[in-house]
């Protein structure tokens, strides 16, 4: 019954990370980038939000400020990587270190500003879920429909093939540094969004949000493109697996801790869930794939005879 | 069409390992040349490929294309020039795109992109098209990641990409080394082809000295970092692969010829 009740602020909270999880999408998937902006960036966009909303700003402008600092934020790795030559993963693990000071200084030192949900008109609100959910399946909807058009455009393609052969792309004509800026910047907006939305559900920005946000994105993605891949393997279907992904993840979080689990053993759980998707399928081409002999006197043998 | 002034390329220039792969290469190409690349492992013919491409910047010297000088231009501004097939199949496509996509990508070379559909409907019919051209039955399957297209397949749909938009000069690095004999012949009777065709610019490195001798109308032998022997026209055609080795032992002052060579 408890778990019931959970059920509705699991999926308001889990269509959250699913959004951030469609940034993860980006850098991660199409990108080719294991990019640790995002535990920066994600907090990045709960703060600007939040001390926005505070200072009484509209919704709508905080959100889009929100936004548009996490695009900054993704342009910053994606310099520190294609201009200065630093390897992605050390160049989004300096920018979440700088956004780190960064988003102390936009809560100007405090470790925690909270949003007055009365004061300000908030899209989303953990008091109301039914209102947050809705919200949130308005918000995927524009964005995935927005990322579906822009991805097959003719500057979307190169976004695609920049991380899929980036060979083939130089020597198309694709500037593939350029686009891995650009890719950055639209994973880590997507990201900051995911964030400001976070902060107006819970009532709050804490510096702290968004520590390990990378693995719960990845988890997202994993869990949602197991089932995506098997209906149909393109684009908009991957993005609405994780989604899917995300929900599933807050379902079981909430049904973890119903189940007792202490929180303090949630980020190692969240680690566990990502390093299972990542191993099974290493593990399955590793000791599960049976070896099928071409010569039945070998097979009869039992195949590991030459070992 | 292709002017190459005195290029020098050192690696790991300084150190115990320098290795001079371009040691002052002069080459002028005319218009509609097609010349093959021989030569034995590590005599700079990929270098020289990769340098004209833009891969690198050269220590000294200078490349010029149709009249622009390039030496100094990125590698993917300068692919508006170019047309590049790689010696491996997988390095010409993207795996995880559609073959149309593919081809719509390279349709774009040198054109700005714009935020419109990358693959029309009117450029669907284009694509298949081009693709019976290469008679692989690849024109129904425009929807196929390329992924799933064996090698053969794969480098057949790089060449089409490589010369869709009629470059000025298409560069082919071995492009048929890694596949299998027939597919090989199959690749290298589209190249000669499309070539005609569109009376390409090329320049084309081969292990094999027959189709160095067989294809083109020009044939230049590379040897430590310089070309060896530059021979065309009636010259060319006449040539067999024991008088090229006789050419090269003399040239090269004897003994240089790998074994890799002789074996082709």
């Amino acid at each position: 019954m408890a778990f019931l009740y959970a059920l509705p602020g699991a999926v308001a909270e889990g269509l959250i990370w699913g959004l951030m999880g469609m940034g993860v999408y980006i850098s991660y998937k199409i990108l080719d980038i294991a990019d640790l902006t995002v535990d920066g960036s994600i907090c990045t966009g709960a703060c600007v939000c939040a001390v926005l909303l505070g200072l009484g700003v509209p919704v709508w402008i905080s959100v889009l400020a929100a936004l548009l600092a996490g695009a900054l934020a993704g342009v910053v790795t994606g310099l520190l990587h294609t201009a200065l030559g630093i390897p992605s993963i050390l160049a989004g693990i300096l920018t979440q270190l700088i956004l780190y000071s960064v988003n102390l200084s936009i809560l100007g030192g405090k470790s925690l500003v909270a949003v007055n949900p009365r004061a300000s008109n908030l899209w989303v609100h953990m008091s109301d879920n039914p209102m947050s959910i809705l919200s949130m399946l308005f918000m995927v909807t524009v964005v995935i429909i927005a990322l579906w058009q822009f991805f097959y455009t003719e500057i979307g393609l190169t976004l695609k093939s920049t991380g899929d052969n980036p060979d083939m792309s130089r020597a198309q004509g694709v500037n593939v540094k350029l686009n891995k800026v650009v890719g950055l910047a639209i994973a880590n907006a997507l990201v900051a969004l995911a964030g400001a939305m976070l902060a107006q559900y819970k009532g709050s920005a804490n510096i702290n949000d968004g520590r390990g946000a990378i693995v719960i994105g990845l988890a997202a993605i994993f869990i949602g493109l197991s089932v995506s891949l098997k209906i149909k393997p393109n684009f908009v279907v991957s993005l609405i697996g994780v989604l899917g992904g995300g929900i599933t993840y807050y379902i079981v979080y909430n049904f973890v801790i119903l189940l007792g689990l202490k929180t303090d053993y949630l980020k190692m759980l969240s680690a566990i869930i990502v390093a299972i998707f990542l191993a099974v399928p290493y593990l399955k081409g590793e000791y599960f794939t049976k070896h099928k002999s071409l010569h039945p006197r070998n097979a009869a043998e039992g195949g590991g005879s030459h070992a | 069409m292709l002017k190459i002034t005195d290029l020098q390329k050192t690696f790991n220039a300084g150190t115990v390992n320098a290795k001079t792969a371009l040691d002052g290469v002069n080459l002028e190409l005319c218009d509609g040349d097609f010349v093959t690349v021989i030569g034995g492992n590590g005599a700079g013919k990929s270098t020289l490929l990769n340098a004209i491409a833009g891969v690198w910047k050269p220590d000294y010297g200078s490349i010029v294309i149709d009249g622009v000088d390039v030496t100094n231009m990125p590698e993917h501004k300068r692919a508006r020039f170019l047309g590049r097939v790689f010696q491996d199949p997988m390095k010409g496509t993207s795996p995880d795109m559609e073959i149309a996509e593919n081809l719509a990508i390279a349709s774009k070379r040198g054109i700005k992109r714009r935020f419109v559909r990358g693959v029309k409907k009117a450029d669907r019919e284009n694509y298949r098209e081009l693709l019976a051209s290469l008679e692989l039955g690849l024109e129904d399957r425009l929807s196929t990641k390329v992924g799933l297209l064996s090698g053969g397949q794969r480098q057949a749909v790089t060449l089409l990409m490589a010369t869709m938009n009629r470059p000025k000069l298409l560069l082919l690095d071995e492009h048929t080394a890694a596949l299998d004999p027939k597919t090989a012949a199959k690749v290298l009777e589209l190249t000669d082809q499309i070539v005609n065709k569109y009376r390409l610019t090329t320049l084309m490195i081969t292990h094999n000295m027959k189709d160095a001798i067989a294809h083109g109308n020009r044939l230049i032998m590379m040897h430590e970092g310089n070309i060896l022997i530059d021979v065309s026209g009636e010259e060319k055609k006449n040539l067999t692969v024991a008088q090229l080795l006789n050419l090269f032992n003399q040239a090269s002052g004897g003994g240089a010829v790998s074994d890799r060579m002789v074996l082709n």
